[in-house]
């Protein structure tokens, strides 16, 4: 919130007194400014970086700047230099500063018992060794090396694998990458749907 | 994206959103665009300010329609009778641009003898093998030329043959729609298609769910084909996709049927070894004659020193698919308990993805389940809150399944690049670290596959071989060792084995083992050693092609196939539409653009006899990834449900198909089984009316990314559907109240909304209501309400696998559901 | 405001023919001002579900579904034609508020802008019933009043204010009122030209709108005021009572100290 409290620090510049000693008695104009008002300004101006990014919504691409300070997120806004966007967004990527600082985002691994009742925390390392301990268990369980025929297979149906279109090209080569070379074949995306 | 691949070459949209301002007249359909591409409807909006028509065609009153000059209603599952009305229109009436249509199209092969139409065999092609549900292709083929365009089993006669029926009054009486309507649109576009004027057509998941979804696209390339539209500023096809990087998905795809760059994934039965896989798909002509270089390359790429010549570069032990392993195909055996295991990153299906109870089946079947998002959205959270467990059918102490949750983290948290919908790839910085244990897609997967290798590090097993060859050596940065993103990208660019200098494009790659890309399509965005997809060229500091704007697959260029927008000689049609032409001084191709051409190539060219690549395309072939240069017309090959797009109704409707024997699409895929009830194909008693979903500005798919959030939540916080005042009537619905509808899948709740929006149409003298449904709601969230995909049963289109939930039938009734209903 | 100050005077046009109703104003607007919901309900009124604009809505769109036809469009449905406006505090050239409010927390700023100064504001409400338009509004958490500042302490950096700066289409535009009058003439004569005859500016002259002069942030409408939910003739009410306005003035001195007594709490909105 932009606001700095509710007096602005000072009784002296508490507008009725500012008002009376410069005999502005309708007051309307820039003497009944308090000081709150005369400092303001955008919030953005302090940044101490401002990085270009993409919107991650829809697919038009719009540019988006991030403001940042003390490495909080202070801002999102479009990016005026964008030949697409030229600045202007949606209402999806104007809400982006809350899609990304809002309290629904989780910082901890949740794990859930087979037949449990609750969601438990995990320490992030143990939750991955434990990932990686039920590929290998569900790939050699599952693993199909050739057809009842004969022909060769080398792969596993028992392990699959569906994706969200908001990953980059970078994390969806590292999954094509790796599960290809685990034998999983049933790799599917939103592109699907 | 096999709808504008086959048809032109490669799987993107044809040009780019800010092209759209030279359009003269910009058909919509399929495509709620100023609803779901607000930003990307400027350049509508620009257009139309310099005097452009924009026509919107759909079965709703949407945002986009009151923008436009024309809105045309239509029911839902009817665009390829519309479209090859369209297609009817032109060609009795000669007006396709013959110059074009006769120079870069197919209009004057001839097909072989044994071809039969549709016309012919009532809704079939030639070659339908009825027992076991798919065509055989050989009589789709070619057998000669003639210039003329005059023989009978030439393209064109056989396309105007094709479409003779789908004249105006039956597209009227199937659409139901205004026949002036529908002619007005007709007149528009060919009115606005010429040497001077080019018409654009912008579509999105309006046409691809579907059970034919991918021929209507081809319908759609038919008509822009024959009005000479493709590769010319303001024409085109503009694909809109729907999220940040869906380009990017199928390009470095995390599909089961392909490998980076559109290369086919191996199959059992055609690809036994390299040598048959690169005789099943490198072609000798044109782009895809480099297809072996591009994937020894990939295979250098991922299992580095391993890969050898002499072991075909590990080409033998890639796993092979065998069927269909798609999306739904994986839930159904999910539901089976066919599959133990379960990754999902950024993706909420239970909301998403048709039928919401088979997919929560399925999860509750697995062993394990790996959930990676932003908040705790419905798929993580099927055990507690999914209606089954709320109603008491189902409790989560007789669940096995076991769940992880990784927070995830956002795009401001790390580095890396989408694709948009214009094939473009911007880069994004990490801003802030990310929170607590929240990580990118990129960490996890390196960090798991790091586990992995460490894991089968001592394997003798060969099955064991690729992961241990798996190349997996990315630099760490910061505390948290995260990948860096960069040197990721420097891989799918592509590199010199030896050097380790990155390749300049794809054209540098080969087939001995000397170099290395990732996706070839994507080679040259790392040109240098410096990463292109990063570059931010101020758009008011450069032409409006933007070119130094972010980086486009293929070869950065913007509009594709751009040799088309000058005429056969190298000259621009018109000056009015001039883009890249032949430039007789400097003996090459110029313009705006970066030539979608071998640069040097003069317009007189002729291939000889025998010629190979790109040396095999004559001068005037602008659809350079075509064995023969041509636009497609008639598609012989590469589709499973025929060579031509014909009208057949959805999987479920309320009308006969008035213009076969073969009413539905005789190729779709359906999957038969009890959990999984189909209503009567047409004209179901118990569900009498045409539902369509769709999506709204409010919210993005499934929530996962707005249902959380106050300040979009607060501007759609409840599931409503949208019915006529007709239907109100008729089932004695009342505005803001709740009704329920009701499919043989389930049963969902929803408040009330009445408008004229959402017409009541006249089919034939019949009265077919509609109802509209948003689909972005689910169990979980800060506003919480019914999934409309909860209604849809798993029907898919043929070629793509992708689902039919844009037309569909239901019943709907007044009040809430009863807890039970849902099955 | 003085009249040696060289500020151009600062407005919003806003073409409601070019609205695609998308409502990026209004998550900006919250965004930018860090403003809380207003709640999650479904109204039925269209495709409006926060209705009005508000002590924390200080842009909304509305949406006017009409059985006529819109000049220039053939709806394929029949007479039919969807309305899209932004509406938005019009920073009138006689301000309600200002002239209401006893306490000196609503101000003219140098971009002859309305400002409510939330550090003075005692939340006694008289700007609330005063104003003609409904737009300023007391936020139920926190008693004081808001509305839009016309993204006050973006100017003061010289940037405009969030809503005109996000909108996809140029429905809003932002800048000097003699610029944004020209524009708004230019259009007007365009969509006249392409026989939008029904088009027309509202509030950008005095002669407009008597009652409370010029409007900062003026429109271009193709119906009646009323069908967008705006008053066909806004009239600032101390207009008939001008002399009270110094014995307010003068209330006001007093209210101060009430107003001093008064603890407020800020709400973080992000969440």
């Amino acid at each position: 919130m932009a606001t700095s409290g509710p007096f602005g620090g000072k009784l002296a510049s508490w507008p009725v007194l500012r008002q009376l000693r410069s005999g502005d008695v309708t007051g309307l104009g820039a003497t009944a400014a308090s000081a709150r008002t005369r400092g303001l300004a955008a919030r953005i101006r302090t940044a101490d970086a401002v990085v270009k990014s993409v919107c991650p919504y829809c697919a038009v691409g719009c540019g988006q700047l991030v403001y940042v300070k003390d490495g909080k997120l202070l801002d999102i806004e479009g990016d005026p230099d964008s030949p697409i966007s030229g600045g202007t967004l949606c209402p999806k990527g104007a809400a982006t500063f809350q899609l990304v600082t809002g309290t629904h985002r989780l910082d901890r691994v949740l794990y859930r018992r087979p037949y449990g009742t609750e969601w438990e925390v995990l320490p992030l390392e143990q939750a991955m060794d434990m990932v990686a301990k039920r590929v290998k268990r569900t790939r050699e369980e599952t693993w199909e090396e050739t057809s009842e025929d004969g022909e060769a297979l080398h792969r596993t149906l028992g392990i699959a694998h569906l994706g969200g279109a908001t990953l980059d090209n970078e994390e969806n080569y590292l999954i094509k990458k790796l599960f290809t070379a685990l034998g999983v074949v049933q790799v599917e995306n939103q592109a699907r749907i | 994206m096999p709808g504008l691949g086959i048809s032109f070459g490669r799987g993107g949209a044809t040009t780019f959103q800010q092209d759209l301002q030279h359009s003269d007249c910009i058909l919509i359909q399929g495509s709620n665009m100023a609803e779901c591409h607000p930003v990307g409807f400027r350049w509508v909006m620009e257009a139309r300010r310099r005097g452009a028509v924009v026509i919107h065609v759909d079965p709703r009153f949407t945002r986009t329609s009151a923008l436009a000059d024309l809105h045309v209603p239509l029911r839902p599952g009817t665009d390829i009778a519309f479209l090859g009305g369209l297609i009817h229109f032109i060609l009795e009436n000669g007006r396709y641009f013959e110059e074009y249509v006769r120079s870069y199209t197919n209009a004057a092969r001839v097909l072989r003898e044994d071809y039969r139409d549709t016309e012919d065999l009532d809704g079939l092609f030639s070659g339908w093998d009825a027992e076991a549900r798919e065509y055989d292709t050989d009589s789709w083929q070619f057998e000669g030329r003639d210039e003329t365009l005059q023989h009978p089993r030439c393209v064109l006669q056989v396309l105007r043959r094709h479409y003779a029926r789908y004249t105006p009054d039956m597209v009227a009486r199937i659409c139901g729609l205004d026949r002036e309507l529908f002619l007005r649109v007709a007149r528009t576009l060919c009115d606005n298609s010429s040497r001077e004027r080019t018409s654009a057509i912008v579509y999105s998941v309006g046409w691809t769910q579907h059970t034919v979804g991918v021929q209507y696209i081809r319908a759609a390339a038919i008509v822009q084909l024959l009005l000479g539209n493709i590769g010319r500023p303001g024409g085109g096809i503009m694909a809109l996709r729907g999220h940040a990087s869906i380009q990017g998905s199928t390009d470095i795809p995390t599909l089961f049927n392909l490998l980076p760059g559109y290369l086919p994934m191996p199959d059992v039965d055609l690809t036994k070894d390299l040598k048959a896989y690169l005789r099943t798909y490198a072609s000798p002509a044109a782009g895809w004659s480099q297809l072996p270089k591009y994937l020894v390359s990939l295979l250098k790429a991922w299992f580095g020193e391993r890969a050898t010549v002499e072991n075909d570069f590990l080409f033998d032990r890639l796993p092979r698919i065998s069927e269909d392993h798609s999306h739904l195909a994986t839930v159904a055996s999910m539901a089976d308990g066919g599959v133990r295991g379960y990754f999902v990153m950024g993706q909420n299906p239970v909301v998403g993805s048709v039928h919401g109870a088979l997919q929560r089946e399925g999860l509750r079947k697995l062993d394990w389940l790996v959930v990676r998002d932003l908040a705790l959205i419905e798929t993580a959270d099927f055990w507690r809150k999914a209606p089954e467990v709320q109603a008491g059918e189902v409790r989560p102490q007789d669940i096995r399944t076991e769940v992880f949750f990784f927070p995830a983290a956002a795009h401001t948290e790390k580095d890396g690049s989408f694709t948009n919908t214009q094939r473009l790839l911007q880069w994004h910085h990490t801003a802030v670290p990310a929170p607590g244990d929240a990580r990118s897609e990129l960490h996890f997967l390196f960090h798991l596959g790091r586990r992995l290798k460490a894991l089968y590090a001592e394997s003798r097993d060969r099955r064991d071989v690729l992961i241990q060859a798996l190349t997996w050596e990315y630099p760490l940065e910061g505390e948290h060792e995260e990948t860096n993103a960069e040197a990721v990208l420097r891989e799918v660019n592509g590199y010199d084995v030896k050097s380790g200098a990155p390749v300049s494009g794809f054209e540098a790659l080969q087939d001995d083992g000397s170099t290395a890309c990732g996706c070839w399509i994507y080679s040259g965005c790392y040109a240098d050693g410096v990463n292109q997809v990063a570059r931010r060229r101020p758009g008011r500091e450069q032409s409006w092609v933007a070119s130094g704007w972010g980086w486009a697959w293929p070869k950065n260029r913007r509009l594709l196939y751009n040799r088309a927008s000058a005429d056969p000689e190298g000259r621009p049609w018109s000056e009015r539409k001039k883009y890249v032409w032949w430039d007789t001084q400097k003996r090459q191709w110029v313009g705006e653009d970066e030539p979608d051409f071998n640069v040097t190539t003069p317009p007189d060219y002729r291939p000889k006899e025998g010629a190979t690549g790109l040396e095999a395309l004559s001068g005037t072939a602008p659809f350079i990834m075509q064995p023969d240069g041509e636009g497609c017309l008639f598609a012989p090959s590469g589709l499973l449900d025929g060579p031509l797009p014909a009208h057949y109704e959805p999987e479920e409707s309320v009308m006969q198909n008035p213009l076969y024997g073969q009413g539905r699409n005789p190729r779709r895929l359906e999957w038969e089984r009890r959990d999984n009830p189909y209503h009567r194909a047409w004209g179901d008693p118990r569900f009498p009316f045409v539902v369509t979903t769709y999506r709204l500005t409010e919210h993005h798919t499934a929530g996962g990314m707005s249902r959380w959030l106050s300040w979009l939540s607060e501007l759609m916080p409840e599931m409503f559907c949208e019915v006529s005042p007709e239907l109100a009537e008729l089932r004695g619905l009342t505005h803001g109240d709740w009704a329920t509808i009701r499919t043989a899948r389930g049963a969902i709740e929803a408040r009330v909304m009445v408008t004229t929006r959402v017409p009541t149409l006249q089919l034939n003298g019949t009265t077919c209501h509609q109802i509209g449904l948003p689909y972005h709601w689910g169990y979980s969230g800060r506003v919480r309400g019914s999934s409309a995909n909860d209604l849809l049963p798993l029907v898919a289109d043929p070629n793509v696998f992708i689902q039919e939930s844009k037309a569909f039938t239901a019943d709907i009734v007044r009040g809430r559901r009863v807890p039970k209903e849902n099955p | 405001m003085p009249a040696t100050d060289p500020t151009p005077r600062k407005g919003f046009f806003t073409d409601t023919t070019v609205c695609i109703g998308c409502k990026a104003c209004e998550v900006a607007c919250k965004q930018w001002n860090q403003l809380p919901d207003d709640g999650f309900v479904f109204t039925g009124m269209s495709y409006d579900n926060t209705c009005h604009v508000g002590a924390s809505t200080w842009r909304h769109v509305a949406f006017v579904e009409r059985p006529i036809r819109l000049q220039g469009q053939t709806a394929g449905i029949g007479d039919f034609s969807w309305l899209f406006m932004s509406d938005v505090c019009k920073h009138c050239e006689r301000a309600a508020c200002l002239e209401a409010c006893p306490t000196g927390a609503i101000i003219r700023t140098e971009f002859d802008s309305v400002y409510v100064q939330p550090d003075v504001c005692n939340g006694c409400g008289y700007c609330v019933a005063a104003c003609p338009f409904g737009v300023i509004d007391r936020r139920k958490d926190d008693g004081r009043a808001w509305k839009c500042t016309l993204c006050y302490d973006r100017l003061k950096g010289d940037m405009q204010p969030a809503c005109a700066k996000v909108c996809p289409t140029a429905s809003i535009t932002f800048g000097d009122q003699d610029e944004l009058r020209s524009k708004a003439e230019q259009r007007l004569a365009e969509l006249h030209g392409k026989g939008v005859t029904d088009a027309y500016l509202y509030g950008m002259d005095a002669e407009n709108t008597p009652g409370t002069g010029r409007l900062n942030a003026f429109f271009l409408l193709v119906d009646r005021p009323e069908v967008y939910n705006l008053p066909p003739d806004p009239v600032v009410p101390t207009k008939k009572a001008h002399a009270a306005w110094q014995a307010l003035a003068v209330a006001g001195l007093g209210m101060a100290a009430v107003a001093l007594t008064a603890a407020f709490s800020v709400r973080e909105a992000s969440r």
